[in-house]
């Protein structure tokens, strides 16, 4: 059962990336504006341009270039970006590893927090302390990334400077890093020194990305502990004398939880979707910062690889939260 | 000695003030089982509830004292209260099907109590829950302890929670209607079950039902609750000899003898109601007096 | 009974203190060449950074003081207004009309429409919102029209999703079952007994869409993607603020907060339309 519901989800996954591919290469070259010409200098002959076309592809048909890009895309060859002159996939995999670090921090940011309101919430429920949870979270929840990220700028780059609102590091430090992923490599290498810089380059970006998730996962989270506290278990632990902390930890929290991971899988997606602009206003060197540059260079290759592989980790994610919850569900794991 | 259990003129109301307890007051003695019997409706397990600290957040306490062993419940703070409660008496509950938390295996939720509440090693618990077992006749520890609820049935839950609740030896148990939920022929089981293990273990029961068969046969002593208020309280050969209330006798009246199944079910006579209707005003009266 | 009445009185201050603010931002936006107190184009760099009025070496006449060009910021977020409102009502209604029309076939017809059009959305939410805008601005070319468009193209799966899920559960009643015993056409009665209960929620989301579409707006002049560069958005206020946040962060300071009591304000006014007009908490 669980392997058949893997397979149809698979198959979903697939047409879904292929009319993502469709939709990016339809509306990109429907473009106006010869991506060509901007890369020749002034003075280049039509034979120049004729040549560029056909080195780019661009001589051919639609349908055909998009098969051929296609075909390319399958044994992961991208093409060649036109704006810096490299590989894609290369190009798209060196800064892939920034994004997901700063998505991955602002994930668990997002559920420690959200979480900690939640049991909070429902511990002190019927009182001053969940209505005060309750206006923080519709807060948090109206208010987008974007504009989290301004008010963190405001609070703790100008107002009290204590964190760094600009890059991933600092750039005097010195980096013995051989991956993209610092932020884990550093602790790897035991070299905290480096950790401490990072995070303290990543925390406000992080935040502003994790408020509005965390706000969700706090009213959602809180609202099914509600839902479980006043079930017979939980009544029955309370008798055998845990307090109502350990009730909620031990007994009522992973059976609430199940609801809030199905959402929190959609909403981590719109979390990666949020690091493209909050990535541009921290300046912090992620794949969304690169693809902002990438739209405005008009530079196709690297536009279509960057929404491909977001995509790409949409339905990744998407499709492990789904198994997630068949594997966490001792109902469906059983049949 | 004092008593196991003493409720003394224990009133409480629910949110939009209409009573739901009315200064009720009764005693468990060690190793004794009460019955508490009433029709549903009638509070007896807010009773339960009350002792337990595990009230719906609808109800609330207005007046009265509960003492366990003693202990006042009343004065103490909140967590030693929890503890105390948690360390001394135990629940059977109603639905063993809804008891057992579903995404938790049956071992750790039977020695729970006993490692982090009594503080016992787990080898220790692990034995002592495997004895309680086979004192509930299941014969495979093994597969039960690791099994999830829904993989058993619902007699083999309510076994594993009858287990459960002696395995810490409390002083008292509160027994919530255990075998409503359970169909009949696993009913007398289930009922003969908890009164071996009463014997053995000399436990104290407050033993919730609605059934008069169910109290003959397993209680020493009866409160009979109607609308929040103890009408009767007797030995149970005496209530069922002579019962003094009208109340009593109607409900008696009402139930089909467990030895004659084809005996027709009436209902309670009207002008017994009717009666009992003002003896409970005249008691609200007289209490919300001094109450304001 | 009781919580519906509950909420109905929470419902009141949110209401008017949300539709107060958005009705002010409104008025100023359509009157803007008579309230604004300067021109926002015009540049004095004698001006330059002028602090807002209750700070030393303010000039009267520019309240909320100017920005590096010395162009005066209150005039500059009154005309910002403009372009903010004509965007959140063109984009949310365009893309509520796509959407719901969808979200209804989908909902209420079921079958292969349901299957190609929830297909279509799934396509949709594999794309990161921002980044999609940004290419189809940059596509479209910069402009009013791209902005709107832009949104109208990226959100409508908003409007469809919910839609959808409400039509499927209203096509199940009975009223619906009895309109088609009664003999209405299929329209009919998607116009007649469905649209109607579903009305509330859509009235929600536009009045969300439209906070959501002055977002975007902003995000798109914070790139440099929006509408021409002379034309004063809310956005490009904000790109202009960040770069000059150690000597002038009022620059920053009140386009956020313009932005941020708008965005609450629509998302409050929705929901407290949406239990105003509910069916059955009315």
């Amino acid at each position: 059962m669980l392997l058949q519901r893997f397979l149809i989800r698979l198959l979903t996954m697939l047409i879904t990336l292929f009319g993502v591919a469709v939709v990016v290469f339809v509306v990109i070259r429907v473009a106006p504006g010869d991506p060509i010409a901007m890369m020749l200098p002034p003075g280049a002959t039509d034979d120049d341009i004729a040549r560029l076309r056909a080195l780019y592809g661009l001589d051919k048909t639609i349908v055909q270039q998009f098969f051929i890009w296609l075909s390319g895309v399958v044994r992961g060859d991208f093409g060649t970006s036109i704006s810096l002159r490299q590989d894609v996939l290369g190009l798209v995999f060196n800064r892939l590893p920034a994004t997901l670090e700063l998505a991955i921090v602002a994930l668990i940011m997002a559920v420690l927090l959200g979480g900690t309101m939640a049991i909070l919430g429902a511990r002190e429920r019927g009182t001053a302390v969940e209505a005060g949870i309750d206006i923080a979270s519709g807060a948090a929840l109206s208010i987008p990334d974007f504009l989290w990220g301004l008010v963190l700028i405001l609070l703790f780059g100008v107002l009290v400077p204590i964190f760094d609102i600009s890059g991933r590091v600092s750039p005097q430090l010195d980096l013995p890093f051989v991956t993209q992923f610092y932020l884990f490599e550093s602790v790897l290498r035991l070299r905290f020194d480096l950790t401490w810089d990072l995070l303290k380059h990543m925390l406000m970006p992080a935040v502003a990305l994790a408020l509005p998730l965390a706000a969700i996962i706090a009213q959602l989270l809180k609202q099914s502990l509600k839902e479980v506290l006043d079930l017979d278990y939980v009544v029955q632990a309370r008798v055998k004398g845990f307090s109502e902390t350990q009730v909620i930890l031990r007994e009522a929290l992973k059976n609430a939880a199940l609801p809030t991971l199905t959402l929190v899988g959609v909403q981590f997606t719109f979390l990666i979707g949020g690091t493209v602009i909050v990535e541009r206003l921290f300046s912090y060197e992620g794949l969304g910062n690169m693809a902002i540059d990438a739209v405005i260079n008009r530079d196709l290759p690297l536009i279509q690889g960057i929404v491909l592989v977001f995509a790409l980790l949409f339905v990744l994610i998407n499709l492990a939260v789904d198994m997630m919850y068949a594997l966490l569900n001792p109902r469906l794991r059983h049949g | 000695m004092s008593a196991c259990l003493d409720i003394i003129d224990l009133s409480a109301v629910l949110a939009n003030g209409q009573r739901v307890l009315r200064s009720v007051s009764l005693t468990v003695q060690p190793g004794e089982v009460r019955a508490l019997v009433g029709e549903s409706g009638a509070g007896k397990t807010m009773i339960g509830k009350a002792v337990l600290g595990v009230l719906p957040s609808s109800v609330r306490i207005v007046e009265g004292d509960m003492r366990l062993e003693g202990e006042d419940l009343g004065r103490l703070q909140p967590k030693a209260r929890r503890t105390l409660i948690g360390a001394r008496t135990a629940l059977i509950p109603q639905d063993p099907l809804t008891a057992l938390n579903p995404s938790r295996r049956i071992g750790p939720q039977m020695t729970d109590r006993l490692v982090r509440i009594l503080g016992w090693s787990g080898d220790k618990a692990d034995k002592r829950v495997r004895q309680l077992l086979d004192e509930v006749q299941i014969r495979e520890p093994d597969r039960v302890l690791r099994s999830y609820p829904h993989e058993l049935s619902g007699g083999m839950r309510q076994r594993v929670l009858i287990a459960a609740a002696f395995a810490a030896e409390p002083r008292l148990i509160v027994a919530d209607e255990p075998t409503t939920a359970l169909d009949v022929t696993v009913q007398k089981q289930i009922l003969r079950l908890i009164a071996e293990l009463q014997r053995e273990h000399g436990t104290a029961i407050l033993f919730v039902t609605h059934d008069l068969g169910v109290v003959a046969k397993i209680s020493q002593k009866v409160s009979v609750l109607y609308a929040g208020k103890v009408v009767e309280e007797a030995d149970t050969a005496t209530l069922f000899a002579s019962p003094q209330h009208p109340y009593t006798r109607a409900l008696m009246a009402a139930t089909p003898r467990y030895t004659d199944p084809f005996a027709s079910l009436k209902p309670v006579d009207e002008t017994v109601l009717a009666g009992l209707a003002a003896e409970i005003a005249a008691a609200d009266q007289a209490w919300s007096r001094p109450h304001g | 009974m009781d919580e519906a009445r509950i909420v109905r009185r929470g419902a009141g201050p949110r209401l008017w203190l949300a539709g107060g603010w958005l009705l002010l931002v409104l008025l100023a936006a359509i009157f803007a060449p008579l309230v604004a107190p300067q021109d926002p184009l015009a540049q004095d760099l004698m001006l330059e950074r002028l602090p807002p009025f209750w700070l030393d070496g303010a000039e009267p006449g520019y309240w909320l003081g100017t920005d590096s060009l010395g162009r005066d910021l209150l005039s500059r977020l009154i005309f910002g207004g403009r372009i903010a409102f004509i965007v959140a009502f063109a984009a949310a209604i365009a893309a509520c009309l796509v959407g719901s029309t969808l979200g209804l076939i989908a909902g209420y017809f079921g079958g292969w429409a349901d299957r190609i059009i929830s297909r279509i959305v799934d396509i949709w939410m594999a794309f990161p919102p921002v980044l999609f805008a940004i290419l189809l601005v940059a596509v479209l070319g910069t402009g009013l029209s791209s902005v709107i468009l832009a949104i109208a193209i990226i959100d409508w799966t908003r409007f469809c999703r919910v839609i959808r899920a409400e039509a499927m559960g209203q096509s199940r009643m009975d009223y619906v079952e009895n309109a088609r015993i009664a003999g209405y056409g299929r329209i009919g009665i998607m116009l007649r007994e469905v649209l109607p209960n579903v009305l509330p929620s859509i009235v929600a989301l536009l009045s969300l869409e439209m906070g959501i579409a002055v977002i975007v707006e902003a995000i798109l002049s914070f790139v440099n993607l929006s509408i021409s560069t002379d034309d004063p958005t809310w956005g490009g206020i904000i790109a202009e603020g960040r770069l000059s946040i150690h000597q002038a962060w009022w620059v920053l300071v009140f386009p956020l907060i313009t932005l941020i009591l708008t965005v609450l304000s629509f998302s409050q006014f929705g929901e407290a339309l949406k239990t105003r007009f509910d069916p059955v908490l009315r």
